[in-house]
């Protein structure tokens, strides 16, 4: 009786989890096959619907977890290969529950917003069923409760996210960012796929439950590789694993996609490229935490990548002058940071950063759209100025947002940020000893290049032409009602999540810890009050005022200092805006000696050696076979190339016979 | 069991309905070509009958007919399918089906020689496919070559006859020892039956021999590096229903004859050169995939990722033998299941790649890629499908095209770390010729003014390419039906490649 009970509630729990995911893809699927015959309205209406109720449904979702529901089931069998079954299932726990709501929360967010934004674009029909798309293959990631499922969704965000990069395809440098985009990504699926290769190999399953039962017999267990090297098997599947991770979160040295993706339209920015599909490779670390735990090796790789992806990538945010730019890198910034976290083993504080972000990031490339569509797609900052006088709510929300980001006390990201450094601080994982510092130093960085940007965009001068002076005014409220959406959880949420999700509460054994590490132990009796008083005793608090009063002092008092700056600082100046010059070791690779080694293979290889030399004496029999044949033409070459074939054909059997008979 | 002639149905029904096609006394085209399309349906029907009608989970012969042929050889008519054939015959019908409808308006030349030529050699296809007997294997093997000689001979390109006699003699001087092999061992068994072929015990050396004379016939099929070079000739060359069953059907001769003969008849020898067969294989796969990225011509570019592809076939075929540990005789099973799986994914997929080439040459007469560019602007459905088929090429997971990468990655670490890399590797290669090509002709600004006024797809182009998305679609969503179909028959098959045949 009870049984038939609990199984009658995991059913419901089930439907509810696949209308969440399946509403978005049968919106995208009805306006992508037949969207022209809806027409926009309609189209509007099919995908803001179709992903509202999924936001609606996904609420449900959370309370029935707070009261300790769980979902671990298959839908169907996708192959059995090897003795091993692959399914297509669901887990909702905390973790798949809590990153639901917020990828459909932001989604919802960013499809009203496109209303807006899109309006006019001869694509909007297609934009809005690829947005659709992207929430369902954004949703079957954190809902899988195998490796298999991630690995669709992983690809499907990243389809989408080539087609959305490459959205204005008539433009050279969209569609050129969007191939980018998408080979970088593989760079980071060939380590992604041989992790998955490997932990089948080690154990057996792709299923997170079992994976997780068998992790601690991995301990210790060495993986030959041959030429004498052998590794921990833990360590090579969490690397590998992190591979891919790298790439889908942009982190050293495969964040080189990320900028060039602000190709896309911005409201893509803000949902792909800041809030969620970004953050699927923090995601993914965060999911294998049991497994990660005993993998020590790999945990420091990755707390020392995040924290250089932390401080590098927000330096050049200092010298960016695209408003777009300027936050794409605060992104790799952040993930960077985020990445920190999940190397200290402090995984909660790396997903709350992550949910903190999601909000803030989301509000500030939104914001930073509209302020795009008042300048009439300008993006230059340079081109900006004083526009707090004309886009009042726009200017209030990026404040909001700025806020956040830089840690201001109060503000969500100051939780998350703040308690993820001092995590890392407290981490035993070899390596935070390095890591801490640059994290430090990157909150200075962070509050310089965002109080940079918004200064140069709302405050001092307007230097726009006047032309677009004139014809400057506040979006139309579907672009601000989510910008106000957005600046609520911004700033709110840090309140609201600190104890629950630092103090452990929540998670209910989801997110393992270290054995030995107590980066968070700090957290289990702070308050969000008692951690916002504490903030104005810490460092941290006044490197980020002193990135604020630079910014200040460069872009509000003296304008002429920042130029005087970057001319004493000469090559080191040239380095950041170069990028450091990963972008263009990209490029000699893949347009100088790919294509180099391919002709060299082809024409020497192929039609010279090959054909040239092995081939010849049979070409040549070929070539005069040929030449004979021509003359045929001028009868019926159909008749007489039968004719030939008919009969060698014939003479194999009658020798065939002949040999055989004497037998 | 079911009994009957079904077989010899999907065999001569088409031949026959060639044959009648270039009778004289047709009273006009329509006829013709309606009646072609009807045998091709006629035979589609035929075969998923066969195919709903086969029993799973039996790694027996199914549908056997067996009569004598040439007695003094003791040579019989013997047909039967198992789990690893039957797809393959499906795959044949259905590819056929959509040639002729893509050949309905395009082909003006002699079309109902055309419509001929595809259903005669529909019928040996299947024959090929189907025949348990080495002479009978033999026969439909060379005999199919016939009507796709004609075909690249006839309706071809500008050289088509520098092609067509590269792809003749290629392909039939590398059979001649075929012949050879399948002559010795029917003098040693004392009859010509393939299953009779696979019971044999051999020595070791004799193996050998006979499997370099199998390899010779095959690697020139598959095509595996060095032997592949006719093939972007042919494919350049020939005209797009040529180009389709080439690539879908005809490259998959070879890997089917490593299964039904190399492996299973001399599995010592297998073992022998299973590491020149890995390393031709990662060649294919590394090498091949630089060559495809500077290709100039679509059909070119397309040609030499196919050849990528079966290197993934022939990886996940030979790799079995390196494997060492509990799990070797499931990886190994994965491998093959993972390179079948392959084969038929390849089929649709390189099928689509080049009727969508069709598509644009029909319009402009040009498979420079440099005479496109934005084609999705005055194309938008033809270029989501495009970008659909190159995307089921790269091997995206929730396509066809992922799940056999994904099995010949997995299961290869088993052999060793550094080849699962190495086809790993094409991920990376595999996404950067497919989408460079995407990018230039589907994406970017618009060429020229030709390009502009580009008209869109008619209705029988839209059922043509639709009918190969949906399958790519539905069975990278679930590839199990097609798994469980071969799951017995790889199972008996890799039992016998692991089996000693010495002493």
């Amino acid at each position: 009786m009870s049984r038939n009970w609990t199984s009658s509630r995991a059913s419901r729990m089930m439907m509810l989890t696949l209308s969440i995911v399946l509403l978005p893809l049968a919106a995208a699927a009805l306006t992508g096959l037949a969207g022209r015959g809806l027409g926009r309205r309609l189209t509007h209406a099919v995908t803001i619907t179709a992903v509202g109720v999924s936001w609606v449904l996904s609420l449900f979702l959370v309370l029935r977890v707070l009261h300790g529901a769980r979902l671990d089931r298959v839908l169907y069998t996708w192959m059995v290969s090897g003795g091993v079954r692959f399914p297509i299932g669901f887990l909702i726990d905390p973790l798949s529950a809590l990153m639901i709501s917020v990828v459909t929360f932001v989604s919802f967010a960013v499809h009203i917003y496109s209303i807006g934004y899109m309006k006019d674009d001869p694509g909007e029909i297609r934009f809005f069923s690829y947005i659709s798309l992207f929430t369902f293959a954004m949703l079957l990631l954190v809902t899988a409760n195998n490796f298999l499922q991630l690995f669709i969704g992983w690809e499907g965000v990243g389809l989408v996210s080539y087609l959305l990069i490459g959205f204005w395809f008539e433009k050279p440098s969209a569609s050129a960012a969007a191939l980018k985009a998408f080979l970088v990504n593989r760079i980071g699926d060939c380590g992604f796929v041989l992790g998955i290769a490997l932990l089948l190999r080690e154990t057996g399953s792709l299923d997170y439950s079992v994976l997780f039962a068998r992790a601690p017999d991995l301990v210790g267990r060495m993986v030959d590789l041959g030429f004498g090297l052998r590794l921990p098997a833990l360590d090579l599947i969490g690397i590998l694993l992190f591979v891919g991770a790298m790439a889908k979160s942009a982190q050293i040295p495969l964040h080189v996609w990320l900028p060039d993706s602000m190709e896309g339209p911005t409201p893509i920015s803000a949902l792909i490229h800041a809030a969620t599909m970004v953050t699927a490779g923090i995601f993914m670390v965060a999911r294998l935490s049991p497994f990660y735990v005993e993998a020590r090796g790999a945990l420091s790789l990755i707390l020392i990548v995040g924290a250089l992806t932390a401080l590098f990538m927000g330096l050049l945010g200092i010298v960016a002058t695209d408003i777009k730019r300027v936050i794409a890198y605060s992104t790799l910034s952040q993930l960077g940071y985020m990445a920190a976290a999940l190397g200290a083993s402090a995984f909660a504080a790396g997903i709350f950063h992550l949910v903190t972000h999601a909000f803030f990031k989301a509000l500030l490339f939104l914001a930073a759209g509209s302020v795009i569509l008042g300048m009439h797609h300008e993006q230059d900052m340079r081109k900006m100025g004083g526009l707090r006088r004309h886009m009042p709510i726009t200017y209030v929300t990026f404040l909001i947002g700025s806020l956040a980001l830089v840690a201001f006390p109060g503000f969500s990201g100051y939780f998350s940020k703040d308690a993820l450094i001092e995590a890392v601080g407290h981490s035993t994982i070899p390596g935070a000893g390095l890591a801490y510092p640059l994290l430090v130093l990157s909150v200075f960085v962070t509050a310089l290049y965002t109080f940079r940007m918004f200064f140069m965009v709302f405050h001092g001068e307007e230097r726009m032409d006047a032309h677009t002076r004139e014809h400057l005014h506040e979006s139309p409220w579907v672009v601000t009602l989510p910008l106000i959406l957005l600046a609520i959880p911004s700033f709110g949420a840090g309140w609201v999540l600190f104890h629950p999700l630092l103090g452990g509460g929540y998670w209910d054994g989801v997110l393992a810890n270290a054995a030995g590490n107590h980066a968070l132990a700090p957290f289990r009796q702070e308050t969000a009050w008692s951690f916002f008083l504490s903030a104005f005793g810490s460092p941290t608090f006044y490197l980020m005022l002193a990135g604020i009063g630079v910014a200040a002092y460069g872009y509000l008092l003296k304008p002429a200092w920042p130029a005087a700056v970057a001319d004493r600082l000469g090559s080191a100046y040239r380095i950041l805006l170069a990028g450091y010059g990963f972008d263009r070791a990209y490029l000699w690779l893949g347009t100088t000696v790919a294509p180099f080694l391919g002709r060299l293979l082809w024409r020497r290889g192929d039609e010279q050696a090959i054909d040239g030399l092995a081939v010849n004496g049979t070409a040549n029999a070929l070539g005069r076979l040929g030449s004979w044949v021509r003359r045929l033409q001028t009868g019926l070459l159909y008749q007489y190339a039968f004719t030939l074939v008919a009969a060698l054909v014939v003479l194999v059997f009658w020798a065939l016979i002949r040999t055989s008979g004497g037998v | 069991m079911v009994h009957g002639p079904w077989l010899s149905l999907l065999i001569w029904l088409p031949i026959l309905g060639g044959v009648c096609l270039l009778l004289p006394g047709w009273r006009s085209a329509i006829f013709r070509r309606t009646f072609a399309l009807a045998i091709s349906l006629v035979a589609l029907a035929l075969s998923l009958w066969v195919w709903f009608h086969f029993q799973d989970g039996t790694s027996a012969m199914q549908f056997v007919e067996r009569v004598p042929w040439i007695p003094l050889l003791h040579a019989n008519y013997h047909l039967g399918v198992d789990g690893i054939s039957l797809p393959f015959l499906v795959l044949t019908t259905f590819s056929t089906v959509l040639v002729i409808l893509a050949g309905w308006r395009i082909i003006d030349y002699r079309q109902a020689g055309y419509f001929a030529a595809f259903l005669i050699m529909e019928g040996f296809m299947n024959g090929v496919f189907s025949a348990l007997d080495g002479l009978l294997f033999y026969f439909f093997w060379e005999a199919m070559l016939i009507p796709m000689f004609l075909i690249i001979g006839i309706w071809g390109g500008p050289r088509r006859i520098y092609a067509s006699f590269k792809f003749f003699l290629y392909t039939f001087l590398g059979s001649v020892l075929l012949l050879v092999a399948l002559i010795y061992l029917g003098q040693r068994v004392g009859s010509y039956d393939l299953l009779a072929f696979q019971r044999a015990p051999l020595g070791l050396g004799v193996q050998i021999w006979i499997f370099i004379a199998f390899l010779v016939a095959f690697a020139v099929k598959v095509p595996m590096w060095p032997v592949h070079t006719w093939l972007p000739d042919a494919h350049v060359e020939a005209p797009t229903g040529g180009s389709v069953i080439l690539a879908a059907i005809m490259l998959k001769m070879g890997a089917y004859g490593f299964l039904r003969l190399s492996l299973p008849i001399a599995p010592d020898a297998s073992r022998y050169f299973a590491g020149l067969m890995v390393a031709l294989s990662l060649i294919a796969i590394l090498y091949i995939g630089f060559v495809a990225l500077v290709q100039t011509d679509m059909k070119k570019l397309i040609a030499y990722s196919s050849i990528v592809h079966m290197g993934f076939v022939t990886l996940g075929f030979f790799a079995m033998y390196f494997m060492i540990g509990a799990l070797t005789t499931e990886s190994a099973r994965m491998g093959v299941q993972g390179g079948v799986f392959q084969m038929i994914s390849h089929g649709l997929v390189s099928a689509a790649l080049f009727l969508s080439v069709g598509v644009l040459y029909d319009r402009l007469h040009s498979r420079e890629i440099g005479t496109y560019g934005g084609v999705a602007r005055s194309m938008p459905v033809f270029g989501a499908l495009f970008v659909f088929f190159a995307m089921a090429n790269v091997g995206l997971p929730g396509t066809s095209g992922f799940v056999g990468e994904f099995q010949v990655i997995l299961s290869t670490w088993q052999a060793s770390p550094w080849w699962s890399l190495g086809a790993a590797l094409n991920l990376i290669l595999g996404a950067g010729f497919t989408l460079w090509l995407m990018k230039r002709v589907v994406f970017g600004p618009v060429r020229s003014e030709a390009v502009a006024r580009l008209p869109a797809l008619d209705w029988r182009e839209r059922l043509v390419l639709f009918s190969l998305a949906l399958p790519v679609l539905v069975f990278g969503l679930w590839p199990a039906p097609i798994l469980n179909v071969m799951r017995a028959s790889v199972a008996h098959l890799v039992r016998q490649a692991l089996t000693s045949k010495i002493g």
